[in-house]
């Protein structure tokens, strides 16, 4: 659909970009403001330049070493969770009934982690992955296999991917069911006439038609994992030591535990741009592929 | 390649619920075109689907030569399906959606490459072989499902469901004296299944007009034209449809409102409801007083012939107007030839007790 | 038919790891701490609502949730409000720097909250509107407009633009036209939009709880603050992370025939 040229239109999303602008430029010119200054007590500012961005940048440093240890943390958990979740989001998708009052109620049951709040997450899994009260951790001890996510670095990560995978899968599967609802029959029957079995299926019809949708998951998963705050949180609060402290948890900490302004706007921008960054280029890829194969 | 028969065939699509398709016997020869006609919901789709294998029959038996395949699913059939929508993987070249049957049924590659360049050949589409099927036309992509049929050999049957929907206008009648085209040049038995009276009667030999659930007449066009079997074959094979008049009949002579029209052959006594059909083709207009009187209501100029709608003893009645003949006033009366006259009881046509000397 | 079987597995197997922890929370808020602290119990031995009949009789309690609606309800008609028209002009219209305005709207969907505590914080309590609903239902504006913008976009662009210009020959305004023929038409899309508003608003933590001390605190504040408080009471907890899933459970049920679509973004 060719949509005609109006630039009348800019009234109708003048609206948003007041909004918008009111809540994402103001504050983020405030952090730009600290992130070039130093604070000492209340309401002191001396100009430090780009001095807070050389020492987050180097990795030799107290704030730097943090950062990027945090860094590291981060790629690895979004790395496990779209890893894990996407192929099983996948999976589960084609295994979800078609038809019938099953299809309402496979929907509600999947649907209900997203609608939890996130620190809700968070407590069910504190709880049900603690050795003593939690039946998680319980079953797993009493297997022989020693579990104890306060204590333990391994632990830590297997009960905060676990509950990422157990929080995030059903948004995969979602909209990868979404994508193959949109298939018509006839490729099916098509594919059959012809022969295609299974993975044959699979391979030539539902994945080319699920592409755009799990473009959209593969994007959503990889910034909100990228940004988990909430979760590891509430279960394991960074630890034990600093072996599940994401940027995130981080930044909170310099900035509205210790009031250390600079380090944290600095940190944010750095975390922001970052994230921009690799969004950008899974999209740009993404999109790449598409043109050539429409070329 | 085969002779497909339908047995006793019949298909409700739950136990004991009303049929979507009335018990019905027919036998299709191999390499002949076939068309399935009918209003939507007619039942074509549910009978296509049967033949294909996507619907087992809750009755009957279908057979591809003697084989029974009744109960084999779709893959092991040996038939091919164009679908209403066009259907082509869309990873794929043109030439990897044409090898695509060939590869799941393990044939080796030589011969791959030299039925795909055969059918590419036939096709017309040699030059777009290696683009991706994703981006050509519907038209194109419509002739890429065909030709994943054709590669096979051993395909029995080509079953096409609606081809043309999505095709533009002008290219409609291109694709469809292709296709023509294709089945004088193999030998392999097509069945098309469509709504539209134009595709079905210039595409096939043979014509299954349905109409809910039910086979009501099967013939060649000309047949349907000439002789429909079931008022509903009249009403919806012409344009417009044929003229029906409720009557009574003795013998020779039927008796409308009033009027007495000679009828071709001897009715002899003919019990149900009785309608005296004929096609406005073979009616023609006439000064009052000539036949049997009718009031003109329009007439339409439709450039090759001229149409008048009129009403005869309070039905409405078409009839051609004849070069020359003008109308003077509403007042006139139409010629009914005894030769074109058919006569329904109940909707069926009635059989003379002796065949009519003149018919044509 | 093994292939089917297999799928069936898979999916009961996803399902089940779905309810256990979710039975977990649900069990627990019906035990007693001694039971909790005890030993391991499969199910409440000694059921009680105790945990339910403290947080509907204690005002710090209970007020927590009518908070949390309070700025979920403010955020999802605000989201609505301003997305509607942008994402009209976005599925309808070419203009200057069209493009360059919808990539940055979903860039700031990605964020990260953690960045914008601080500074909202300040900028909140400069305009007075610190501890209030508009506060935070005006901060998660931030993630929700780009979201709704982009959701009812698709929608929309599936309106064929045929109605508009009926509509306009028929002789209605714009803002009539918009009201009560094109918004009925994109109805589903409008519901599918205000749930995932709904959703992303009532789940959010940290901007909650950055922008409210005492008035507008939302429950999933109180439940962090309570718990480091006043120690490990953990049926309470259970009890109240229950009654957070309450509400989601009734929005899924009144979307469910639309969220296959609306979790494609209406653009499949």
């Amino acid at each position: 659909m060719q949509r005609p040229r109006n630039d009348r239109a800019w009234f109708l999303v003048l609206p948003v970009v007041g909004i918008v602008a009111f809540s994402a430029l103001i504050p983020l010119m405030t952090v730009v403001n600290y992130s070039v200054q130093d604070t000492f007590g209340n309401n002191q500012f001396f100009w430090n330049g780009i001095g807070w961005y050389k020492e987050l940048l180097d990795p030799t440093t107290d704030l730097g070493g943090r950062f990027f240890d945090a860094l590291w943390r981060n790629l690895l958990f979004s790395f496990l969770a779209l890893v894990i979740e996407v192929p099983l989001g996948i999976a589960v998708a084609l295994a979800m009934p078609r038809s019938g009052w099953k299809v309402s109620a496979t929907l509600v049951l999947m649907a209900m982690p997203l609608l939890i709040p996130w620190n809700v997450v968070g407590t069910i899994w504190q709880v049900f992955a603690r050795p003593d009260i939690g039946m998680f951790g319980a079953a797993v001890n009493r297997l022989g296999v020693p579990y104890n996510y306060t204590q333990d670095p391994l632990s830590a990560w297997v009960t905060i991917v676990l509950m990422d995978v157990w929080h995030w899968t059903s948004l995969v599967a979602l909209l990868a069911y979404a994508g193959l609802r949109s298939i018509p029959d006839a490729y099916y029957q098509a594919a059959r006439i012809d022969g295609a079995k299974g993975f044959s299926i699979f391979r030539n019809i539902q994945l080319p038609k699920m592409k755009r949708v799990l473009l959209i998951a593969v994007l959503l998963r990889f910034m909100d994992s990228f940004m988990i705050y909430t979760e590891p949180f509430v279960v394991t609060g960074g630890g034990p030591g600093n072996s599940t402290t994401f940027i995130s948890i981080d930044l909170v900490k310099t900035a509205l535990g210790q009031f250390d302004l600079g380090k944290a706007a600095a940190l944010s921008i750095v975390y922001n741009l970052i994230i921009l960054a690799i969004c950008w280029v899974f999209y740009t890829v993404m999109t790449r592929a598409d043109a050539r194969e429409n070329g | 390649m085969a002779r497909i028969s339908l047995e006793r065939l019949a298909h409700a699509y739950r136990p004991g619920g009303p049929y979507a398709l009335q018990p019905m016997d027919l036998v299709w020869a191999q390499g002949g075109a076939y068309a399935l006609l009918g209003p939507s919901g007619c039942g074509k789709t549910t009978l296509l689907n049967i033949i294909s294998g996507l619907i087992h029959p809750s009755e009957g038996r279908v057979r591809f030569d003697d084989r029974d395949v009744t109960t084999l699913p779709t893959e092991a059939r040996n038939i091919a399906q164009v679908f209403q929508f066009p259907v082509v993987y869309d990873t794929m070249t043109v030439r990897q959606n044409f090898a695509f049957p060939l590869k799941n049924r393990g044939v080796p590659e030589p011969e791959i490459t030299r039925r795909v360049a055969e059918i590419a050949e036939l096709l017309d589409m040699v030059a777009v072989l290696d683009r991706p099927a994703r981006n050509l036309t519907a038209d194109a992509k419509q002739k890429i499902s065909l030709g994943r049929g054709l590669v096979r050999s051993d395909v029995a049957a080509i079953l096409f469901d609606e081809p043309l929907t999505v095709i533009d206008p002008h290219l409609k009648w291109e694709l469809r004296g292709k296709l023509k085209a294709l089945h004088r040049r193999i030998d392999v038995t097509m069945i098309y299944v469509t709504h539209d009276q134009t595709e079905a009667l210039t595409f096939a030999d043979q014509v299954v007009v349905m109409n809910a659930g039910e086979v009501v007449q099967v013939g060649t066009p000309d047949e349907l034209f000439s002789r429909p079997e079931h008022v509903f074959v009249g009403h919806f094979i012409g344009s417009p449809g044929m003229n029906f008049l409720p009557c009574e009949v003795a013998g020779r002579l039927a008796w409308v409102d009033g009027h007495a029209v000679p009828l071709g052959a001897d009715y002899g006594t003919t019990a149900g409801r009785l309608e005296l059909g004929i096609r406005p083709e073979f009616a023609s207009l006439a000064r009052a007083g000539a036949g049997v009187p009718v009031s003109v209501r329009r007439i339409e100029d439709l450039g090759r012939v001229r149409l008048a709608r009129c009403m005869l003893a309070g039905n409405p009645f078409v009839a051609t107007v004849p070069d020359g003949v003008v109308p003077d006033g509403d007042a006139a009366s139409v010629l009914l030839p005894p030769a074109h006259l058919h006569l329904y009881a109940d909707s069926r046509r009635v059989v003379p007790l002796e065949p009519a000397r003149e018919a044509a | 038919m093994r292939g089917m079987t297999g799928g069936r597995w898979v999916l009961g197997l996803y399902l089940l790891f779905l309810l256990l922890p979710t039975y977990w929370l649900v069990a627990m808020s019906f035990k007693t701490n001694a039971e909790i602290t005890t030993g391991l119990t499969l199910w409440p031995h000694s059921p009680t609502l105790a945990n339910y009949k403290r947080i509907f009789t204690d005002a710090s309690w209970y007020s927590g949730y009518i908070n949390s609606l309070k700025f979920v309800t403010v955020n999802v008609l605000l989201s609505l409000g301003f997305a509607l028209p942008a994402a009209y002009a976005f599925s309808r219209y070419r203009f200057l720097g069209d493009k360059h305005l919808f990539f940055w709207l979903l860039t700031n969907r990605m964020a990260p909250p953690a960045v914008f505590a601080l500074p909202f914080f300040q900028l909140y309590s400069a305009v007075g509107l610190f501890d209030t609903p508009w506060a935070v239902a005006l901060a998660h504006c931030l993630f929700n407009v780009p979201l709704a913008v982009w959701i009812l976009e698709g929608f929309m662009s599936s309106v064929p633009k045929e109605i508009d210009e009926t509509a306009a020959l028929d002789g209605y305004s714009f803002p009539v036209f918009f009201v009560k023929i094109f918004c009925p038409l994109i109805a589903n899309g409008i519901g599918v939009t205000a749930f995932f508003c709904f959703m992303f608003s009532w789940v959010e933590l940290l901007l909650a709880r950055t922008l409210t001390t005492v008035d507008a605190k939302p429950i999933v504040a109180t439940m962090t603050r309570t718990v480091s408080a006043a120690g490990m009471d953990w049926g309470l907890l259970a009890a109240a992370g229950v009654l957070t899933i309450v509400p989601g459970a009734i929005v899924i049920w009144f979307v469910r025939n639309h969220i296959a679509r609306g979790f494609a973004l209406g653009r499949v």
